[in-house]
């Protein structure tokens, strides 16, 4: 493995040209999905619906919605970029609509007092915020190119589909050859994406696609109206043949109660566990990690910057990937979901909490013994920000501990694929709920803590 | 409005253009690099047989496999027993066409890692219970439903409570793999690909071996969908029959590995049925 990470096979690149070109029209035309809605949303985002709206459909990760997405409109190209589309419109709704209420006001104030809605957010409000909006969309642009990677893992034709085939075959030539070209595509993103350049970019995309989209009205309205209904409401109809539904409380709430009793509690438990183990070490990781991207603490430049490379390369790689690896490794247990999630998050936070500790002038008699600067000076200035870090990514990493399930951990990815495996999807969709339920009461406890905290944090840097 | 209009056009366009393609899949019960060599060149086969454009579509997983034919995606497909019934019951007037010879009497072998000391018997092994223990896909009829039918029938519970560890490959030779390095102790896969490796000299009998053969059931199966009639002619299903019947060449068919194909029909994979039936992955 060690050997085929330094020979990669670059050739492999020219034969994978439609993956690497899917991958990124899938994130071009999810993404700019997932900003028109999502920029809707945000100036709806008072009414309380669409808050819960927006935090349902982000707190379902994009692999689960491929799932639902694939028996309704088939392995195409729509499959994939709605499935980044619709959590990330979510986020965007939540994250622009943020943006905009902390915006500078006075711009607003000073127009006349005439002026109508558009005018108003024309002139008033967007060109305050534009920079702010390129900034994280850009960033999240990069996080719609991971998504897109890591789709193919599930069918969809791009890297991630070669990628699985490149590990299962052991050629690792290849597979270092596909990592190192993905890298090269997010590295090179700040030269060719640009926001004059998009409108093409998206029109190219489409007319890509467009030669592979089929749907069908039929199966769609199948899949609503009856799959992923609950069995018991199927039962009778299947039975006898004619397909009806019937509606029974009694029996439907033992359908519930039974199956949050197995798959559900065992999930749900082995989730949460994975996801407190993992904010606790990434937290431990971060914390010791730091300095080694400060001045402070590291006086050579060049050792600085490697150290800046290391971070780069764990939060590029997909944690998807990463685990993937990982169970390859070490066998299938939680040790290789631990590690992934891990890496990738504690990548992030490295960066952010040292970024913040190089804002820092220390006094002249600061204590020289960096030990003593780290515990007595640096620490405790930079803390209250790395914990708000920390709680920003713990929704984060309990999406990602569900969906690293179907690796073969028993979160409760695990049971949503075992269901979708007996083509049962009523139950898979209830196990997806539930996930979503969980996802969102993370999330909120995390908003309250981050509150109670009283460190706001710039999100165009944090998410 | 009148974008939508010309979106759905499209659409509809795009629909006629591909009508005369016969697409089909194949579970991926192996990786799908050698499926894809495989099917590659069963499409060109079908392709000269039947006069149209034959696409092979690859798929990730066996769900996906079931839910393309489902949806029309593909019209044909390559399924093992479990995914065959599965499709039977969700798309009336689909139906199983052919069979190869072998898979009249299929079977699955358990095998172990020779750490274990656990050697070959006409018994079920009981030996087997609290090691950790790997099946194939969780869709598998070798791999997962009939290993998982015979666990429960000896040890009246379920694999969770036998076994110290139990996991789910994802595909036979890599149950193969895991097993063979130690990963697990004990699993359970396809006798064919399991006589394949070994014949193909990637087995090492040093550090693996067969304990177990389960009795015979029956298992793979060519199915088509019914409506396949409306698009490519009225006796399409059985030329494609008689296409895969005809099917001689030697590495075509090693492939595979199956020594011919043979007519097959949905009622020879009633045990099927009943098994999944009873460990419950088709519910009643």
């Amino acid at each position: 493995m060690v050997l085929g990470a330094v020979t990669p096979n670059l050739m492999v690149l020219y034969d994978f040209r439609h993956a690497i070109l899917s991958t990124v029209t899938f994130a071009f035309c999810g993404i700019s999905l997932g900003i028109c809605l999502g920029t809707v949303f945000a100036f709806l985002f008072r009414y309380n619906v669409v808050r819960l709206f927006c935090a349902f459909i982000r707190a379902i990760h994009e692999i689960f919605w491929a799932f639902i997405l694939l028996p309704v409109v088939g392995l195409n190209p729509i499959c994939g970029i709605l499935a980044i589309g619709i959590p990330y419109s979510g986020i965007f709704g939540k994250v622009y609509a943020e943006i905009i209420q902390e915006a500078n006001q006075r711009p607003l104030q000073g127009l006349p007092a005439k002026t109508n809605r558009i005018s108003k957010i024309l002139y008033g409000v967007l060109p305050v915020i534009y920079e702010d909006i390129k900034n994280y969309t850009s960033y999240r642009f990069e996080s719609a190119l991971r998504s897109s990677a890591v789709l193919g893992f599930i069918g969809l034709p791009t890297l991630g589909f070669h990628l699985e085939i490149a590990f299962r075959e052991g050629m690792y030539s290849e597979v270092s050859a596909l990592l190192y070209g993905f890298y090269l595509i997010i590295a090179s993103l700040r030269f060719w994406v640009k926001p004059r350049f998009v409108i093409g970019y998206l029109a190219g995309s489409i007319i890509l696609i467009s030669k592979e989209i089929s749907l069908s009205l039929e199966n769609a309205l199948r899949f609503f109206t009856h799959e992923i209904l609950p069995w018991p409401m199927r039962k009778n109809g299947i039975l006898d043949g004619t397909n009806e539904l019937s509606f029974e409380f009694q029996e439907l709430w033992e359908w519930a109660a039974g199956l949050f009793a197995t798959d559900g509690l065992e999930g749900l438990w082995q989730t949460t566990v994975l996801t407190q183990i993992v904010l606790a070490t990434t937290g431990i990781l971060t914390l010791l990690s730091f300095p080694a991207i400060s001045h402070h603490f590291i006086r050579t430049r060049l050792w600085r910057q490697l150290g800046h490379l290391i971070l780069i390369v764990c939060r590029t790689t997909p944690e998807y990937i990463l685990a993937y690896v990982f169970v390859q490794l070490l066998g299938p247990s939680m040790l290789p979901a631990i590690i992934a999630i891990t890496l990738h998050n504690f990548a992030i936070l490295s960066f952010l909490t040292g970024g913040n500790a190089n804002l820092l002038k220390l006094r002249a008699d600061a204590p020289r013994k960096r030990i003593n600067c780290y515990l007595y000076e640096v620490l405790p200035r930079v803390y209250s920000q790395f914990q708000a870090f920390l709680f920003y990514r713990w929704e984060v990493m309990m999406r990602e501990s569900a969906i690293l399930g179907l690796l073969g951990i028993y979160t409760l990815g695990f049971f949503v694929d075992s269901s979708i495996s007996d083509a049962q999807m009523d139950k898979a969709m209830f196990l997806i709920i539930l996930t979503a339920c969980l996802n969102m009461g993370i999330d909120s406890i995390s908003q309250l803590v981050r509150k109670r905290l009283k460190v706001s944090i710039k999100l165009t840097t944090a998410c | 409005m009148k974008k939508l209009i010309a979106l759905v056009g499209l659409l509809l366009l795009v629909q006629v253009v591909n009508a005369q393609t016969l697409r089909f899949t194949a579970i991926p019960d192996q990786s799908t690099a050698r499926l894809m060599t495989r099917f590659g060149k069963v499409a060109d086969y079908l392709s000269g047989e039947l006069g149209i454009e034959v696409e092979y579509i690859p798929v990730k997983t066996y769900s996906a496999s079931v839910t393309a034919f489902k949806n029309n995606h593909v019209q044909m497909a390559w399924f093992g027993g479990l995914s065959g019934v599965q499709v039977h019951l969700a798309v009336p007037g689909s139906v199983a066409i052919a069979q190869g010879k072998e898979d009249t009497e299929f079977r699955s072998y358990f095998i172990a890692h020779s750490s274990t000391g656990l050697q070959r018997s006409n018994e079920f092994p009981h030996e087997i219970r609290s090691r950790t223990f790997t099946f194939g896909s969780k869709g598998s009829t070798s791999g997962r439903l009939m290993p998982e039918y015979f666990i429960r029938q000896h040890f009246k519970e379920a694999p969770r409570k036998v076994f110290k560890r139990v996991g789910f490959s994802g595909d036979h030779s890599r149950t193969l793999a895991l097993v063979q390095s130690g990963s697990y102790q004990v699993g359970a896969l396809n006798f064919k690909v399991w006589e394949r490796e070994v014949k193909a000299g990637n087995v090492d009998t040093s550090q693996v071996r067969v304990i177990w053969q389960t009795p015979p059931y029956p298992n793979y199966n060519w199915t088509v969908r019914g409506d396949v009639v409306e698009r490519f002619g009225r006796d399409f299903i059985e030329r494609t029959q008689r296409a895969l019947l005809d099917m001689n060449e030697k590495d075509l068919l090693e492939s595979f590995p199956r020594s011919k194909f043979i007519p097959a029909n949905n009622s020879m994979y009633k045990p099927i049925l009943d098994t999944a039936i009873h460990i419950g992955i088709i519910r009643e």
